[in-house]
């Protein structure tokens, strides 16, 4: 499955969406970033409620698919163009990180 | 330049997590035996003790320093100083205006006692002060600094609510050219600070983190803004 049938199915919106043909493979749900960045593994879509710029160096850093921010967060200022500098796809979801997930895992 | 002796991150009994003996008076008072030249309180997402905090300091000859700790909406935990009391009563109403309003439980959190002139109790916070705010660390970092006040991120060597395990690194925005540490050890090419964190009376610094300031000791204004500006610079 791709990151663009991924918002396809479950509606998400797209702060940046540099490359939505990148394939997805597995899924990370975490907002301490220290424990991200070990933890999240290539090609992931990570769910987060975690809005900071530092998202997207964990991102690129983890080399994630995408960062999925739950609960109606919107990224802070700055943080969509820094996404789309880096090529990372940033989109969002209202639903709570929990359904989120559990959605996304039933997708896969 | 004057080496100051200073604890700037201190909690009184206003904070919940900190001993009901942690009056502005004793806290003071401490610092004092403590040989500390310059003390700031730093209560949870309140500075509703700091006037009788300054005055206590102002009664056992310290200097006190009007402070907050923060935290922000990413569950950071933020020191935020100011030279004056007008400056931090202005912060305490804005950041009075993004708490998230819940009500606290005593026998869980501890009481969040508020402490009158005669360092008596006169009352109760009645919601929790230390759950996330809706400030976000940018947001609250240009604020305060607008403000004329120093804010940097606290105990950066902690797990629970220390920066580094939230956001992973410090982030190039906002800049941080002050960190907190409990250990006092070095980081990067940071300015730290050694504060106790202390919520009871013995873990109140006992020598004091030193601190070089352009000001003599008995100009407590003079040092208050002196100490304000070296935390802000790069």
């Amino acid at each position: 499955m791709t990151v663009g049938s991924l918002i396809e199915a479950l509606g998400l919106r797209a702060f940046a969406l540099p490359d939505g043909a990148r394939e997805l493979g597995g899924g990370y749900t975490g907002d301490l970033l220290s424990w991200v960045m070990g933890r999240a593994k290539e090609g992931c879509a990570w769910v987060t409620i975690m809005s900071n710029p530092n998202i997207v160096a964990v991102a690129h850093l983890c080399n994630a698919a995408c960062v999925v921010l739950a609960e109606g967060v919107a990224p802070d200022e700055g943080v969509a163009e820094s996404a789309l500098g880096r090529g990372v796809n940033l989109l969002g979801s209202e639903l709570a990180a929990f359904e989120l997930s559990a959605k996304i895992q039933a997708l896969l | 330049m004057t080496r100051f002796a200073c604890d700037l991150h201190i909690h009184s009994c206003l904070s919940p997590c900190a001993d009901d003996d942690m009056t502005p008076y004793t806290v003071a008072g401490i610092a004092k035996l403590n040989g500390l030249d310059m003390a700031a309180l730093c209560d949870h997402n309140s500075c509703a003790n700091v006037k009788v905090f300054l005055d206590a300091c102002r009664h056992y000859g310290i200097i006190g320093v009007p402070g907050m700790e923060l935290t922000t909406a990413e569950d950071i935990h933020a020191i935020c100083l100011f030279p004056t009391l007008e400056q931090a009563k202005i912060w305490d109403e804005t950041v009075e205006r993004h708490r998230v309003l819940i009500r606290n439980r005593a026998e869980i959190y501890g009481r969040q006692v508020l402490i009158g002139a005669d360092d008596e109790p006169c009352g109760e916070e009645e919601h929790l002060l230390v759950n996330a705010t809706t400030l976000s660390l940018s947001e609250a970092a240009k604020l305060v600094r607008r403000l004329g006040g120093a804010f940097y991120p606290a105990h950066i060597d902690r797990e629970a609510n220390g920066i580094l395990a939230i956001l992973g690194a410090l982030p190039e925005e906002p800049n941080f050219p002050t960190v907190e540490r409990r250990d006092g050890a070095a980081y990067a090419d940071r300015r730290v600070v050694k504060a106790s964190d202390a919520h009871r009376p013995w873990e109140i610094l006992e020598d004091g983190c030193p601190i070089e300031l352009a000001a003599d000791k008995d100009d407590a204004q003079g040092a208050r803004d002196a100490l304000i500006q070296l935390l802000e610079e790069g």
